[in-house]
């Protein structure tokens, strides 16, 4: 899809070329003309372009993600609103949403991943919350595709120049490679914010002749279709879209955060909503919508940073920093102060109306006159056709005869497996002093400034798996999630989803869709984990080629005492090392499998809901109890990689007994089985939480101790020193991204 | 000892700062803004971290131009306590209150990583609860902390025993001259570092080695 619209032009006539180029089908345009009763305007019809795209109507998804559960007694506001709210509390609330910025990170990475961090802040400051910690979910393709290791630079800056300059720690996130993405990155970026519960800010323009104001950066020519460009796959010539890619100013974004907070500890706010995708438009329609009233703009008072910009452009500018609000009558100077304060436009541009109409004015003439409901309720809602697909199966054959530890050296080596230590020292993770645990852990931990209460934060997802089947693939994102949080014990309260797939207008991966989306649900359902806000992405695919299906997780919990949380480092020698879950030796879609066997096949790892919710509560009360400090979950990589992990983190050797079975060695320590953790403990301890296992029938063996010397032994398997495991485990991002030569194209 | 945190345009370590002087003095300091001309009765004034002004022109410039510069400048000539930290040590050198200037890291990256330093210097309130030659961690946090100066500068500040911290050997983050994490005016009463120390005065989040800095000051100007 190209858009080449002449919008110097005051009224074209609207031909069937220029209403495809908006994105529109031929159905669709009739649509648009049986609700307006005539032919739109250009204004009008990008309007309807913006508002009708898939991504800001979620029109193939609406239907599936209705499905899912999104209420609990703490949940406070769920998905519809900006982010979503959780109590946490002695009236605090965890605000907090994931969101995508993948197809502009993909262009233009520096500002495409910048501009997805100021969003996603705005979406959660624009509540009352200040923003107190970010995460991000990285995917990216091939290490050895030309174009990875300039995405992986400038996406990693762009996050970092953003979320470093406003002040809010990058305390972790995820980075993969995978050659499904060569085409289409994936940038998802979180951020969690705090309000008091009795002072959060809603969209909802309620009531007439309220003043409707314009507050932040300049209105400029940037970004005009983003929203459509979202809604497209790529092709070869993506690059000429580059003009569609907004500019990002975190200085800016920083004095809108401030003076916003400012505001909003007034009274005089009715309604407030940033802008972001489809800008202007998309801010006033659906804050009218929510709110049940018309709304009537005046562009010309609109703050522009360039000359003679027509009202078409203005309506669908994505310029960042920007914020639209309705204020109570009579307020505007107080505002007005405020905003001058912090050296920031600030212009009423508009007023509230009965009409239930977007009216646009644009020198002295109505531009667009449209019923706010046409955008909203009538906008196209689909069913698409899905062609369900049986999922991966099988038990895949290996070669038994590999040795151990060297298979650990090249797993913890791998582009998926090595240490991001490149990538999150770029991101100021300290800042607000307030950051208990940063990244490398199982969840990030922030503590509620001024108390001991800590929040822990976690984005998940094994795409390999969802690829192999979507729907087990879903529901392992969902407990992964879960148990991160509950691996430093804290409590998992609540999910925001980040649903990044191909083209949904394909049945294969419509099916993906609608399988990923059930499994969320089924997954929430059973961990009492409500989805409370979240985003999709379709359309990630280039040249036909989509993704593997991506539903990226992220979830917050709460913990009574920061004090208490379970790290994954080693912290004493003769520590009993205790796994708890249930050891099959799952090998299909597992890392081993494809970094060492060179295969990406088999089923993926079933999820036991029941299983992984008792797994999880008995480890999250040991260690609410004080019982457990040495915690980490089992995921990618399985039992042998996960003590090499708490091993390096605590500069602390261990040895581990033989596998039961001698022939099934590679699968008991390379198996990807799900709903299980591993504890390090004192003796005498480690015999209280086994007899406290045996008691409620949960499986658990003992598997080894810590030791005073610094490396890694399996009983019949030889030894590995810490020091050479951390140096290749250290080395491979540095040394990838220092790499001068232009890596071999495969 | 009375405090005032300055609060210019994107200043972000504003209230880490102040949080860190409420625990270590029992006193809230005073925020002052940038557009203020005066300082309240205070014997300590830090000039906190962050992005001034986005760090538009050159870290700090913009900043050191604030109409409350001048009332700095004025309470450091009284021989008032002034303490700029990262962007704040920035803003100190764009102001000419500290000699030489802060580059972009040589590695061209943001860097964030607890960095070991060796305090060079004990004679000033700032360092005085430290030993000589004392191994301490602050957390760095900044892209353009490579510490620059012409070497008759770099002697003379050498020479006058005003290099208060270095980066320990082999750790140096980002190119510095000489490992210089901090210095020292002439008086010694206003002190540059790169480093955070009001990151690590609670056990709890990787660190206690900033308190005697603030330990320091409590001592020297209560």
């Amino acid at each position: 899809m190209k858009v080449r619209i002449d919008v110097t032009q005051a009224s074209p006539i609207i031909t069937p070329e220029l209403v495809r180029e908006h994105g529109l089908s031929e159905a669709e345009y009739g649509r648009i003309k049986q609700l307006l009763n005539r032919e739109p305007s250009l204004v009008e019809l990008g309007i309807f372009s913006v508002m009708w795209s898939e991504h800001c109507s979620y029109k193939s998804t609406r239907i599936h993600l209705k499905k899912l559960p999104t209420k609990a007694t703490h949940v406070l506001q769920g998905p519809g609103e900006n982010a979503g709210v959780i109590d946490i509390g002695d009236g605090d609330a965890a605000i907090f949403k994931m969101e995508s910025h993948n197809h502009p990170s993909f262009i233009e990475p520096y500002q495409g991943a910048a501009t997805g961090v100021g969003g996603i802040m705005r979406d959660v400051f624009t509540m009352g919350a200040r923003p107190i910690a970010m995460m991000n979910a990285l995917r990216f393709g091939e290490p050895t595709h030309p174009k990875t290791r300039h995405l992986v630079k400038g996406v990693v800056a762009g996050i970092g120049g953003y979320g470093n300059c406003m002040g809010v720690p990058t305390v972790g996130g995820e980075v993969n490679f995978h050659r499904s993405y060569n085409g289409n990155i994936l940038v998802n970026a979180m951020c969690v914010g705090l309000a008091r519960a009795d002072n959060i800010f809603l969209s909802a323009a309620k009531g007439a002749g309220n003043p409707v104001v314009y507050i932040g950066s300049k209105t400029g020519r940037d970004g005009i279709h983003g929203a459509t460009m979202a809604s497209a796959e790529f092709d070869d010539a993506s690059d000429e879209k580059r003009p569609t890619v907004q500019v990002g100013d975190p200085f800016t974004e920083k004095l809108l955060l401030e003076a916003c907070l400012e505001l909003m500890a007034t009274d005089a706010i009715i309604a407030i909503q940033d802008m972001g995708a489809a800008g202007l438009t998309s801010s006033s329609a659906e804050m009218g919508d929510k709110g049940g009233s018309g709304i009537e703009l005046d562009l010309d008072k609109v703050p522009q940073r360039e000359e003679n910009m027509t009202a078409y452009e203005m309506m669908l500018s994505e310029s960042q920093e920007r914020m639209l609000a309705v204020l109570k009558p009579g307020r505007e100077a107080e505002a007005q102060a405020i905003f001058r304060k912090w050296e920031l436009d600030f212009a009423v541009i508009g007023i509230t109306t009965d009409t239930k109409r977007l009216v646009v004015k644009h020198k002295g003439q109505v531009v667009a006159d449209m019923p706010i409901t046409a955008l909203s309720d009538e906008a196209p809602v689909y069913d698409r056709p899905y062609a369900e697909r049986p999922p991966a199966s099988g038990n895949p054959a290996f070669d038994a005869g590999k040795p151990l530890l060297e298979s650990l050296v090249t797993i913890i080596a791998s582009p998926d497996m090595c240490s991001r230590r490149w990538v999150w020292e770029q991101y100021d993770h300290s800042v607000m002093a307030d950051t208990v645990q940063g990244p490398g852990g199982d969840a990030a931990v922030v503590r509620v400034h001024g108390s001991n209460k800590g929040l822990a934060i976690t984005t998940d997802v094994s795409p390999r798996y969802c690829f192999a089947d979507p729907y087990e693939g879903a529901k392992q994102a969902v407990a992964e999630a879960w148990r991160n949080i509950s691996a430093v014990g804290a409590k998992p309260l609540a999910v925001t989803d980040n649903l990044n797939f191909g083209n949904p207008e394909k049945p294969d991966t419509m099916y993906q869709i609608v399988a990923g989306v059930n499994g969320i649900g089924e997954a929430c359902r059973a961990l009492d984990f409500p989805v409370i806000s979240g985003n999709c992405s379709l359309y990630n695919e280039t040249n036909g080629e989509g993704i593997l299906p991506t539903p990226a997780i992220g979830a917050v919990g709460l913990m009574a005492d920061v004090h208490r949380m379970a790290a994954i480092g080693f912290r004493r020698e003769g520590d009993t090392l205790i796994l708890i879950g249930r050891n099959h030796g799952h090998l299909g879609q597992s890392i081993y499998l494809r970094e060492i066997e060179g295969r990406e096949d088999g089923a993926a790892p079933p999820v036991h809901l029941t299983e992984e919710k008792r797994h999880g509560d008995f480890v999250r009360n040991l260690i609410e109890q004080g019982t457990a400090d040495t915690v980490h979950d089992l995921s990618d990589g399985g039992l042998l990689v996960a003590v090499a992990e708490m091993a390096m983190a605590g500069g602390i050797g261990a040895e581990l007994v033989a596998a039961p079975d001698a022939t099934a060695s590679i699968p008991f320590f390379f198996g990807e089985d799900q709903g299980r953790y591993l504890i390090a403990a004192a003796a005498d301890t480690a015999r209280r939480i086994a007899d406290a296992a045996e008691k409620a029938g949960i499986p658990h063996a003992l598997i080894g101790r810590t030791i005073n010397r610094k490396l890694l032994s399996v009983a019949g398997a030889g030894e590995v020193t810490l020091e050479r495991l951390s140096t290749a485990h250290e080395n491979w991002f540095p040394d990838y991204m220092g790499g001068l030569e232009p890596p071999p194209v495969n | 000892m009375k405090s005032a945190v300055i609060v210019f345009p994107a200043s972000n370590c504003d209230r880490d700062a102040a949080t860190a002087l409420k625990q270590l003095t029992g006193q809230t300091p005073h925020m002052v803004w940038h557009r203020d001309s005066e300082l309240p009765q205070v014997d300590l004034v830090v000039l906190p971290g962050g992005f001034s002004y986005g760090d538009y022109l050159r870290c700090g410039a913009m900043a050191s131009q604030s109409a409350i510069m001048r009332a700095i400048k004025a309470h450091a000539d009284r021989g008032g306590a002034v303490l700029g930290i990262c962007n704040g040590f920035q803003v100190l050198t764009e102001a000419h209150l500290l000699p030489g200037a802060l580059m972009r890291n040589a590695n061209l990256q943001f860097v964030c990583r607890p960095v070991a330093l060796e305090v060079n210097e004990t004679q000033s309130a700032f360092t005085r609860k430290y030993e000589h030659g004392q191994r301490v961690v602050f957390p760095v946090a900044h892209g353009d902390g490579n510490y620059f100066a012409d070497d008759e500068t770099l002697n003379r500040l050498e020479g006058e025993g005003r290099v208060a911290l270095r980066y320990a050997p082999g750790q140096n983050p980002n190119g510095s001259a000489r490992d210089i994490a901090g210095i020292l005016n002439q008086k010694r009463n206003v002190l540059g570092l790169m480093p955070h120390p009001e990151r690590v005065v609670d056990p709890l989040l990787g660190g206690t080695d900033g308190i005697k800095l603030f330990q320091g000051l409590l001592e020297t100007l209560s």
